[in-house]
């Protein structure tokens, strides 16, 4: 039992944390949030050259060969950094999803320009219900020759509007079990018949509204096996999740962290109140919540890696890190006091990011639904 | 004991509600969550004076109702119900027109009182400072005495009332040489004199609710000295004890739980309405429980008001348990959303017009502003309990 990270792996989170926390000040975030793409072109290619992009994908496709936990120190990073990029789009739902289910074609086709962070990915799954239940996918994608079409309305893709490629989960065949018949399809995003509008959301991170009018796509860009989508759909939402846990994981450590600074700083009554019992108390609160937050999330990240079967661990993770996100957001807030309700403090970042987190792939009802399958409740 | 109101009082909700829905269906406003901190709009403010409904507990002499503060309460409930715009009188009818009541001289009632109840003076609350915010006391901007008129210089920070304030209400330290606590005065201020620039300040919901005032060589004149000189803490104290006592604390995003309820009943899950899902139904029936405990300890505030006492440990123990609820009920919001949560006011396909992402963000200024969930336990523990200060 080990719970510290390699060598290598210390040496990447640092390369990270230095390199984002002098590209990435809060007044660029401002400034990529309001921006029509989201992120910052010229900082995703630098992200690039870093070798980010094809961190793990296997060195044949121009990747560096390393594993999900290699990955997971990474995405922590990125979460600290509260970084708004495609990053999660394209090379977790993306190219993670391509590397698992695509033909070897397909692979060679993809992955290298995945990984050169040159074409963008994203996952268009969830629709009007806004669940991640088979019973959801309602988009229609109807058999026409050679092709399929796909007609229906997807929601809260994110980096719809500017992925190059849209994985498209769609319903191929009806059948009394809601699981069986689900596809997944690699759509053109130039294809005919697409359009996307980004929605307004509270984390301002470009989630869209993907309208398929009778878009064809060719039978060959269907991904693993036609009908049978729905296993490989589980496997993407796992590793979704746990991404997401990562990203959470470590804007709840910069939290905290900025949050002590406050409160060893900030003097009334003639002392910090870093000094009131209260205080202590809070950030006590708010430092159990992040450790076990970053244990759990790590063996759901570990048992990924590893390849072993986590259906359990994984829900377990996202149930507890999203709630615990959110109560140490509150603390921090209690704790800064006035200035942390305000768009000039850096906290309301972290705060919009980690309530979009918790119900991003499964909120903690979703997940502990499932944890409770897996108790045999 | 008695748990019914009087028929009087009945009525008097009643007729409210009247006026409140008659007002909605003519489209005068919108009900919306926070209305009494960013719902500005004057010709509301106007209507309430018709009806002489500002200043309902000051004595009839200057031009109050002299009602009950029960009476004030059944008010306030309703605007707050309805989530009606009231943010231009609130600040001074909640107040500032019951702190001049008690320590004011006559010439400041005769002046401000009336205004106040015509909806002419909106007032601000000059009271924190960048390094002043739980420590009040140790607030630096000063007030020098110059003959007639004080010379005002400092800054305050969070002043409500934002543009349409043409009073604030400021806190200001008068003897520099006394110990802290009995070197502070209260004077009212218009905001119109030279010398006074207000800057707004964008919160978290995206409001500019609250402004940083600064005062470069303000002369106010001496007469409007509210109460003692060098007595103004103990004044504050008193007016606090108002502040915290609302039935805002409680019932600011009520629109937010109204309408979240109407989804809940209307929007279908697997074919099956929201409300019958166990989990949905457990947590909504449990913040209806913790609204109406909230509701009778706003009551019993309002209670020690009518018996002519400041209800400090009282108001401070409604307003934690209040606040707590009302973060409570955004984040149930914001789950039964899901992800539709995320939408703000003006996305596309937005639920319930973005009030629950917004209540979400501005709740948690809510157990900051007029002190602290934790200054607050404090006085609940030491003047509530007799538990001994350090």
């Amino acid at each position: 039992m080990n719970l510290a990270l390699s060598e290598e792996q210390e040496m990447l989170k640092q390369a990270a944390r230095d390199f984002l926390s002098e590209k990435c000040p809060k007044t660029a975030l401002k400034e990529m949030e309001e921006s029509q793409e989201g992120y910052s072109p010229p900082l995703w290619r630098e992200m690039a050259e870093l070798g980010w992009m094809g961190l793990v994908f296997p060195e044949k496709y121009g990747g560096a060969g390393m594993s999900f936990l290699d990955l997971a120190v990474l995405l922590e990073e990125m979460g600290r950094a509260a970084l708004p990029s495609p990053y999660f789009s394209s090379i977790i739902l993306g190219g993670l999803t391509i590397l698992d289910i695509a033909n070897e074609g397909k692979k060679q086709e993809y992955l290298p320009q995945i990984a050169s962070g040159e074409i963008v990915f994203t996952l268009a799954l969830t629709e009007a219900d806004a669940r991640y239940e088979a019973w959801s996918i309602k988009v229609k994608a109807t058999a026409d020759g050679d092709n399929y079409i796909i007609s229906g309305t997807k929601l809260f893709v994110p980096d719809a509007h500017i992925a190059d490629y849209l994985l498209c989960v769609a319903r191929t065949k009806e059948s009394a079990k809601a699981e069986d018949g689900i596809t997944i399809f690699l759509v053109d995003a130039k294809s005919r018949g697409i359009n996307c509008s980004v929605l307004k959301t509270i984390a301002n991170d470009k989630l869209g509204e993907v309208v398929f009018d009778q878009v064809k796509v060719p039978e060959g860009n269907i991904l693993g096996e036609q009908d049978r989508g729905w296993p490989a759909l589980e496997r993407i939402m796992q590793r979704a999740a746990v991404a997401k846990c990562c990203e959470t994981v470590g804007g709840m450590q910069q939290v905290l962290e900025m949050t002590v600074d406050y409160a060893k700083e900030r003097k009334q009554f003639g002392r910090p109140i870093g000094s009131f019992q209260a205080i202590q108390h809070y950030l006590s609160n708010m430092a159990t919540d992040v450790d076990g937050s970053r244990f759990i999330t790590y063996q759901a990240a570990w048992m990924l890696s590893q390849g072993l079967p986590c259906r359990k661990e994984v829900a377990v993770a996202k149930a507890w890190t999203g709630e615990a996100s959110e109560r140490v957001v509150a603390l921090a807030h209690q704790i800064h006091g006035a200035i942390g309700v305000t768009m000039d403090h850096d906290l309301h970042f972290y705060t919009r990011r980690a309530r979009a987190a918790q119900v991003t792939f499964g909120n903690a009802d979703f997940h502990r639904e499932i944890v409770a399958q897996e108790m045999g409740l | 004991m008695d748990f019914e109101f009087s028929q009087e009082q009945k009525k008097f909700r009643e007729e409210v509600r009247d006026f409140l829905e008659a007002e909605i269906r003519k489209g005068t406003f919108k009900p919306s969550c926070d209305a009494w901190i960013i719902g500005y709009s004057p010709e509301f403010t106007r209507k309430i004076v018709e009806r002489c409904w500002i200043g309902l507990t000051w004595p009839k002499e200057y031009g109050g109702q002299g009602r009950s503060y029960i009476d004030r309460l059944i008010l306030a409930e309703e605007m707050l119900r309805y989530g009606a715009p009231v943010a231009c009188h609130w600040f001074a009818d909640r107040q500032v027109g019951g702190s001049l009541v008690t320590f004011g001289t006559e010439e400041q009632k005769r002046e401000f009182l009336p205004k106040i109840i015509r909806g002419e003076a909106f007032v601000g609350l000059g009271m924190s400072e960048t390094e002043a915010g739980s420590d009040l006391a140790s607030l630096k901007t000063r007030a020098t005495e110059d003959g007639d008129f004080f010379i005002i210089d400092g800054q305050k920070m969070w002043t409500s009332g934002g543009k349409y304030m043409n009073y604030i209400y400021l806190v200001a330290r008068t003897d520099p040489e006394a110990p802290k606590h009995k070197g502070i005065s209260e004077i009212l201020v218009e905001t119109k004199l030279p010398g006074i620039t207000i800057r707004p300040t964008i919160d978290i919901t995206g409001s500019e609710a609250w402004n940083e005032v600064f005062f470069d060589n303000v002369r106010v004149p001496k007469k409007y000295l509210i109460g003692e000189k060098n007595r103004g803490w103990y004044q504050i104290v008193h007016q606090l004890a108002y502040e915290r006592s609302g039935m805002e604390r409680l019932m600011a995003n009520y629109p937010l739980f109204d309408a979240i309820l109407k989804f809940a009943r209307e929007t279908k899950y697997a074919g099956k309405p929201l409300a019958q899902d166990s989990l949905i139904r457990s947590r909504l029936a449990q913040l209806q429980v913790e609204f109406e405990v909230g509701r009778l300890h706003m009551y019993r505030v309002a209670l020690v008001m009518d018996e002519g006492r400041a209800p400090d440990w009282e108001a401070s123990m409604s307003k934690v348990y209040a606040t707590a609820f009302e973060q409570r009920l955004a984040s149930l919001a914001m789950d039964i959303l899901g992800l539709y949560g995320q939408l703000l006011g003006e996305s596309k396909l937005v639920p319930i017009m973005g009030m629950a992402p917004h209540s979400y963000l501005g709740s948690k200024g809510y157990s900051l502003q007029a002190g602290t969930s934790e200054i607050l336990r404090n006085i609940v523990a030491t003047r509530g309990l007799g538990l001994p200060t350090e």
